[in-house]
Formats: C-alpha cells, sequence, structure tokens
C-alpha cells in the first residue's frame, strides 16, 4: 500500500478577495511517487503547488482557506520558512542565479539562509545534488564559473540540483520542461523518474503525454476543482469523469 | 534625399560642435590657470599655504576639505538613501504611501542650495555650537561637521532614485526562487537584490558623492570659510568650490585669480576621472 | 529552533529599520518648508513682489529686482540652451556609433561639473572681454548647466517615439527632415518641454554660477549687458548679511523661491503624466 505524505483538506485559494481559483481540494499524495497534476490553462494547477510550499501567500492581496498536512501537521501552523526547506520548487523558467558560479548555486539554499558548512560538506552536497540531477559530468570541471551561460535544459537541472541540495521531502515542479527543446525534456524526465526514489514528485504539466510517460498519480483540474484523481494508468485508459475524457482526447487545451 | 542629406550634415556639425566646446572649456579653465601653473607647479597640489598677501598658493586645504566633507557626508547619508530605495523599490513598491514617500524625496532634490545653506546657518549651527560646548571643543558651530550634515541631507535623493529603479527591476523569479529555498526577506534583499542590483547601486552612489563634491553654495554658508586644513570635524575649513566662491570677486591680483581658476581647472579633472573610472566599476559588475 | 526565531526577529527588525531611516529621511525637508513659511510669510504682501530692496536698517522692501533678474537670466539661457541641446538631442538619438559614445561620456561629464565652474567658464568668455558683470554672462553660465538635461531628456524622448509612427511617414514617400518636423518632433514635444521645466526649475535656485558673472543689482535691469540680481543671490547675500531687514527679505525671498519650486516639481508631475497617457 503506497503511504501518503501530503493530504489537502478543504482547500480554497484566492489572489483577490473572495475570487476563488482554487475550490474545495481535497486529495493526497503518495510518498515516493511522482502525481502530475494536469489541466487547461488557468485551471489553478501552479496556484495549487504554490500553496503547497506557501509561496501563494507571499503574492499581495492573496488567500488561502483550508488545510494542508505534511504527514501530521498543517503547514499553515508552521513557519514558512520551515515549509520551504522541506518542499522544495523548480519554476517554469530556469531561473539560476546570475551573481553565482555553478557550485555556490547549488547550496544557494544554504548561502541565503546563512547555515555555515565545512568545505568537504559543501563539496559533497554540490557533488550528491548535480549528480541526482544529471548535471555532475557536464559541469564537474567548471563548478566556479557563472551559471548563466549554460544551456537551458543543464541551467534548469542545475535548479534541480539547487532545489535538492536542501534535501527536501517533497520536490515541487511548476511545468519544468515547456521551455525546453525535446531532447532537454527528455533528460529532465529521465532523472525524475529515477530521484523519485529519494523525494516525492508533484509535476505540474500541461503535457499529457509527459504525464502518461513518467507520472504514477495524476489529478486532473478543471476550472478550480479536482475533477479526477487517480493512479495515471487508469485514469489515462478509462477516466471516469466527462471533462477528463474530453480534455484527454483534446477538446480543450 | 538632398535635404535629408543637408540636414544629417548639420546635425553632424553640432555633434562636433559639442566637442569643440567640452575642449575649449579645458583650454579655456588651463590658459586662465597658466600662471599659477608656471609660478606653483607640482607644489600647488600638495602646499597648504594659502596667503594672498604674500603670493603663495597651495590647494591642499581644500583638496582636504571638499574629500573630508564628501565622503563623511556620503558616509552618513548612505543609510538613509538605501532605506528609501529599499522602501520604495521592495517594500512598498504601490499604494499611497510610497507615493507620498516619493514626492518628498524628489523635493528633497529640488530644494535649491542657498536655502538648505540658510537652514543650516539658522538651525543646525547653534545645535552644533551647543554640542561643542558641550564636548569642550572650541564653539565655532560651523565647520566640517556641520557642512557634512547639510550635505548629507541634499544628497539622500540622489542615491536612492538610482539605486530604487534599479531595485524594482530585479526580475521576480529570481526573488521567488530565493523565497523558495527557505529565505526571509532581509535574506533575498542581502543575497539577491542588493547584489544583482550592485552595479547599478554603485552609480548611484557616485551620483550622490558628484553631488557633494561640487556643491558650493550650502558648502560655503556653513563651512567657516578658513583657509587651513581642518583638523578635525569640528574644525572649520573650506572646500575648492566654496573658497572660489569666497575670494573670487575679492581677488584683486592676477595671480590670486589665477590660482582660484586653476582650482576651478582641478575641479574639472577630478569630475571627469569620477566619471570615467564610475563607468568601469559600472560596467564591470553589471548583471547580464 | 533557535536559529529560525532569531532569523525571524532579525527579518522584522531589518523593515522596521529601512521604515523608520526612511520617515526620517524627510523629517529636514519638513523642518525646512516650515520654518521657511513660518518666517518668510511674515514679509509676503503685494509690496514685497514689487519694490525694491530698501537699505540695511529700513523696514520694508521687496525682491523686484530679484525677480525681473531671475526672469531675464532664465530666458537668456534658454535661448541659448534649447536650439543647441535639442539639435545634439536629435544626433544622439539617430546615431550610434562611437563617436556618439564619447559625446554621450561629455555630456554626462558637462552634467556633473560643479556649478562654480560654469561661473568660471563664463566670467573668462563674457566678464573679461566685456569689462563688467552682466546678465548675459549670468545666463551663458545658466545655459551650460541646462545643456545636458536638454540634450538627453530630447534623446530620451525621441527614442521612445514608437518606430511606426515613423515608418507610416517615411512609407508615405516623406523624408526624414519633414518627418522629423512634422510627426517626431510634435509627438516629443511634452517629454522635451519637461526636460526643459526640469532644467528651469534647476537653475532658478541656483547662485554659484552667478556670484561673479550676473553679480547682482540692487535695481532692476533689463540690460542684458549689465549685472542683474537674481532671486538666490539675493537671498544668498542677504542672509549672510548683519541687517534684520534684509535678513527678513532673504526669509520672504526663501519662500517665493520654494514656492517656484514647487509649482515646477508638482506641474511636472502632472505634464509628463499627462503626456505619458497621451502616447
Amino acid at each position: 500500500m503506497d503511504t501518503k505524505i501530503l493530504k489537502t483538506v478543504n482547500l480554497y485559494a484566492s489572489y483577490t478577495d473572495n475570487n476563488w481559483v482554487l475550490k474545495d481540494i481535497n486529495f493526497s499524495i503518495y510518498k515516493n511517487k511522482i502525481t502530475a497534476i494536469m489541466g487547461p490553462s488557468g485551471c489553478g494547477k501552479s496556484t495549487l503547488i504554490r500553496c503547497i510550499n506557501r509561496m501563494h501567500e507571499v503574492i499581495p492581496g492573496a488567500k488561502v482557506k483550508g488545510k494542508i498536512y505534511l504527514r501530521d501537521i498543517n503547514i499553515y501552523e508552521m513557519h514558512p520558512i520551515v515549509v520551504r526547506r522541506k518542499i522544495g520548487m523548480v519554476f517554469q523558467r530556469p531561473n539560476p542565479f546570475p551573481m553565482m558560479s555553478i557550485y555556490n548555486n547549488v547550496i544557494a539554499g544554504y548561502i541565503l539562509t546563512g547555515i555555515k558548512l565545512k568545505k568537504e560538506e559543501k563539496d559533497r552536497i554540490v557533488e550528491d545534488s548535480l549528480k541526482k540531477a544529471f548535471l555532475w559530468d557536464e559541469v564537474k570541471d567548471i563548478l566556479h564559473r557563472r551559471g548563466t551561460f549554460l544551456s537551458g535544459g543543464q541551467q534548469q537541472r542545475l535548479c534541480i540540483a539547487r532545489a535538492l541540495a536542501m534535501k527536501p521531502e517533497i520536490l515541487l515542479l511548476d511545468e519544468p520542461t515547456s521551455a525546453l527543446d525535446p531532447k532537454a525534456t527528455r533528460m529532465i524526465e529521465e532523472l525524475l523518474i529515477e530521484l523519485k526514489r529519494d523525494v516525492t514528485i508533484i509535476l505540474v504539466t500541461h503535457n499529457q503525454s509527459q504525464a502518461g510517460r513518467i507520472s504514477d498519480y495524476t489529478a486532473f483540474l478543471y476550472l478550480g476543482e479536482l475533477i479526477e484523481y487517480a493512479e495515471t494508468e487508469r485514469i489515462f485508459t478509462v477516466p471516469k469523469h466527462p471533462k477528463t475524457q474530453e480534455y484527454l482526447s483534446g477538446k480543450f487545451g | 534625399m538632398k535635404k535629408d542629406k543637408l540636414f544629417f550634415s548639420v546635425l553632424w556639425i553640432t555633434g562636433f560642435l559639442f566637442v569643440f566646446l567640452f575642449i575649449l572649456i579645458f583650454f579655456s579653465l588651463l590658459k586662465e590657470s597658466f600662471l599659477s601653473i608656471k609660478s606653483f607647479g607640482i607644489s600647488f597640489l600638495t602646499s597648504s599655504e594659502w596667503d594672498p598677501v604674500a603670493e603663495k598658493f597651495g590647494m591642499l586645504p581644500f583638496l582636504v576639505g571638499t574629500l573630508f566633507t564628501s565622503f563623511l557626508s556620503l558616509l552618513i547619508s548612505l543609510p538613509f538613501s538605501m532605506a528609501i530605495a529599499l522602501f520604495l523599490g521592495e517594500y512598498f513598491k504601490t499604494g499611497s504611501i510610497s507615493k507620498i514617500l516619493s514626492y518628498a524625496t524628489d523635493l528633497l532634490a529640488g530644494i535649491p542650495s542657498v536655502i538648505y545653506g540658510f537652514w543650516g546657518i539658522y538651525l543646525l549651527v547653534p545645535i552644533i555650537r551647543k554640542l561643542e560646548m558641550k564636548i569642550g571643543v572650541p564653539p565655532y558651530g560651523v565647520g566640517i561637521l556641520t557642512a557634512s550634515l547639510v550635505l548629507s541631507v541634499m544628497i539622500i535623493p540622489y542615491a536612492s532614485s538610482i539605486a530604487r529603479e534599479i531595485i524594482k527591476l530585479v526580475p521576480q523569479d529570481l526573488v521567488e526562487a530565493g523565497y523558495s529555498l527557505g529565505s526571509t526577506r532581509y535574506e533575498v534583499i542581502k543575497k539577491i537584490i542588493i547584489p544583482y542590483s550592485f552595479s547599478g547601486i554603485f552609480a548611484g552612489i557616485l551620483l550622490s558623492f558628484g553631488r557633494a563634491f561640487g556643491e558650493t553654495m550650502a558648502v560655503t554658508m556653513v563651512i567657516g570659510n578658513y583657509n587651513f586644513l581642518p583638523k578635525s570635524i569640528f574644525s572649520p575649513g573650506n572646500t575648492m568650490a566654496s573658497v572660489i566662491a569666497n575670494e573670487f570677486t575679492e581677488a584683486t591680483k592676477d595671480i590670486h585669480l589665477s590660482s582660484l581658476i586653476h582650482i576651478g581647472l582641478w575641479l574639472f579633472v577630478i569630475t571627469f576621472f569620477i566619471n570615467y573610472l564610475g563607468n568601469l566599476v559600472i560596467k564591470k559588475y553589471k548583471v547580464k | 529552533m533557535n536559529s529560525l526565531r532569531f532569523k525571524i526577529i532579525k527579518d522584522k527588525v531589518f523593515e522596521i529599520f529601512v521604515i523608520f531611516l526612511s520617515f526620517l529621511s524627510v523629517v529636514p525637508l519638513f523642518i525646512i518648508l516650515f520654518q521657511i513659511f513660518i518666517k518668510g510669510i511674515k514679509v509676503i504682501n503685494f509690496e514685497f513682489f514689487v519694490s525694491l530692496p530698501s537699505p540695511p536698517g529700513e523696514k520694508g522692501g521687496g525682491i523686484l529686482n530679484a525677480l525681473t533678474g531671475t526672469l531675464i537670466l532664465i530666458l537668456i539661457s534658454l535661448i541659448l540652451s534649447i536650439p543647441f541641446g535639442v539639435m545634439i538631442g536629435i544626433f544622439l538619438a539617430e546615431f550610434k556609433n562611437r563617436f556618439t559614445d564619447l559625446l554621450k561620456d561629455f555630456v554626462n561629464i558637462l552634467q556633473s561639473l560643479p556649478s562654480i565652474v560654469m561661473g568660471i567658464l563664463a566670467y573668462i568668455w563674457v566678464v573679461k572681454p566685456v569689462g563688467h558683470f552682466s546678465a548675459l554672462s549670468g545666463g551663458v553660465a545658466l545655459s551650460l548647466m541646462m545643456l545636458p538635461l536638454i540634450i538627453k531628456s530630447t534623446e530620451e524622448t525621441l527614442k521612445m517615439i514608437p518606430f511606426t509612427l515613423k515608418e507610416a511617414s517615411f512609407a508615405l514617400g516623406a523624408s526624414y527632415v519633414s518627418t522629423l518636423w512634422r510627426v517626431i518632433l510634435p509627438a516629443s514635444a511634452g517629454g522635451i518641454l519637461s526636460g526643459v521645466l526640469i532644467g528651469v526649475s534647476r537653475i532658478a535656485g541656483e547662485t554659484a554660477p552667478l556670484l561673479f558673472t550676473a553679480f547682482g543689482n540692487p535695481f532692476v535691469n533689463l540690460n542684458p549687458l549689465k549685472p542683474v540680481e537674481s532671486l538666490p543671490l539675493l537671498i544668498f547675500k542677504y542672509a549672510m548679511s548683519p541687517y534684520e531687514n534684509w535678513q527678513q527679505i532673504a526669509w520672504g525671498g526663501s519662500l517665493v523661491l520654494i514656492c517656484i519650486v514647487l509649482f515646477f516639481n508638482i506641474g511636472l508631475k502632472f505634464l509628463v503624466e499627462k503626456w505619458i497617457q497621451k502616447s
């Protein structure tokens, strides 16, 4: 039986006043699995994962209602900083810090939060994280150069390494390959499949075939509501809800 | 088209005219300073003797006075400039409070220097005098400290307006990346926003410094018109600009006038270098 | 988690610090405005604007000579700097090469040059050959200060004109010159004007370049070849004088000068906003 690691309970979210873009979301994420969240543009999938690492509330005027349990504790009763160390995020467009070297980008989470590490520890974390992100071989000789001259795919893998360096329990990825070419996309998909052994992965994607290729569970969101959530295999073969069926057959994008 | 060709030639001519103007500025100053340059040579820069009667002139007291007041006022004003830049560029980007502060800062920059000087004389000098009496220093009231304080208020808006625009330009996705790694706002500011904006912030600091360096009237009114090397922060003194303001109309001897213009030439040269070096630093730290 | 609590406190303290320093910065502004208002309002009446300053010791007097003088100086400097400045602005906007880069550097250096040096230059170029102080020399000094501002605002405004506007005119077969005259300049008028206003509000308050050029005049003078008074010059001289009535005039003059500056600052904001709305 798959263990649950995250559970949302009656989750609502809005950007302005009571215009809810997420309505009454209830579902659970399973440990060490890849869960895909898909749906047409504007359905609230990005909003949903930004609630999970409490980034949504950083936006002025944004509101959240309901609870999200990480294991047994409601993340809204924890300090956002603590939540974000346990739940990492990779964004749609790669955003390595241009003022830092590749090496420092990987351990940026420690640099930013003022955590002092010994050199051996830093070296170990950098090598570990870059290996997990399938980037070590390509950059091991140029660790002290800036990260901005890398290709898009490499930059994104650097961002993944950066998130992994904090040893999060859950990794959120917001359409991580939508700005990348097919080859780079493929590489990231492969690394995610390897990665789920260590980290639970939640992946927002508008690419149905990506969800079908690599995820274990899929959630389908439409207009802020969770329409269907089940094992990927089942959703893609015998979707229960007519809307899911329509989306999968390409009726709306 | 013929009309256009003619017009473009006219444009190029005005371009050359401007360069010619610039060169004319340098050579006019050089020519009028020549008497002083010939008479004193390098000692003009190293001598602290400024004696119109004995006809001996050295610019050192004023160079020191200028550098002393400029750096001190920069130091005092910088925390305030950065606070405003962060307030308007990061903490309160929009809203009525930020509009008010923004207008108020612009107004600070718009107040004429003679009015700052006037305010300095009537409000600040008595306060400094009381302070000096308490500490046991000669209670001039005027002096390096007073001038630096007035200058620091005057230059706050310069660094802050440039820094604020630069800070606003920091890409949101870098800021988000910082928060997603578990940083506090302070950490995001300290380790992402400021380093990213450093080049622009430096440009702002340079602007403030340049303003302090060249400011004449407010300094003239509160620095005490004292032509000797200032011994301490409480000492009166003179800056390169203020000695020119104070003595130019009184200078009857050619050598005196030539020496004052010589100081003007150095003001030009130093401004040139500050600009040149500043641009180098800005280019070096600019994030592509 | 002790270090976590420490961080959160540090974060909050920093925020409070930033807010505190920001507001502290503008306290001098209010003190200055308040003091000038209190002290200056005592002498302000109709007489103040139309009479000349009275001799030391005598009560009353006004700033007519300074007001007319400031006007003349501004006029002269506008005449000298606008045509030249706009042309250079156009040049910098339309061409990009190593020469224009050099030119831009020179403009920046001119802008950061201490204003007293402008006074020295005007002294060398005008006062010396003519033999005495004059409004003209003051105007020359002030125009050197206006020039970079006009050049920059012209260049920036022109650069913001959308290319499609120029395209449309060229497509109709118009030459660059007529496009410039009929399309580009009218569209840029607001921006250039606001640059001019910024320049005027700056030089209206300038004293240093006038100390040994315009020099000052206790009477109204409309002759550009004779010395002339300006408001900031008068304030400087009278504030530093030991005579009580002169100091009073200086306070009144300061109030008038501040009002002029405020008028330009606020008036400018409206103009810029209106111009942005139009485009």
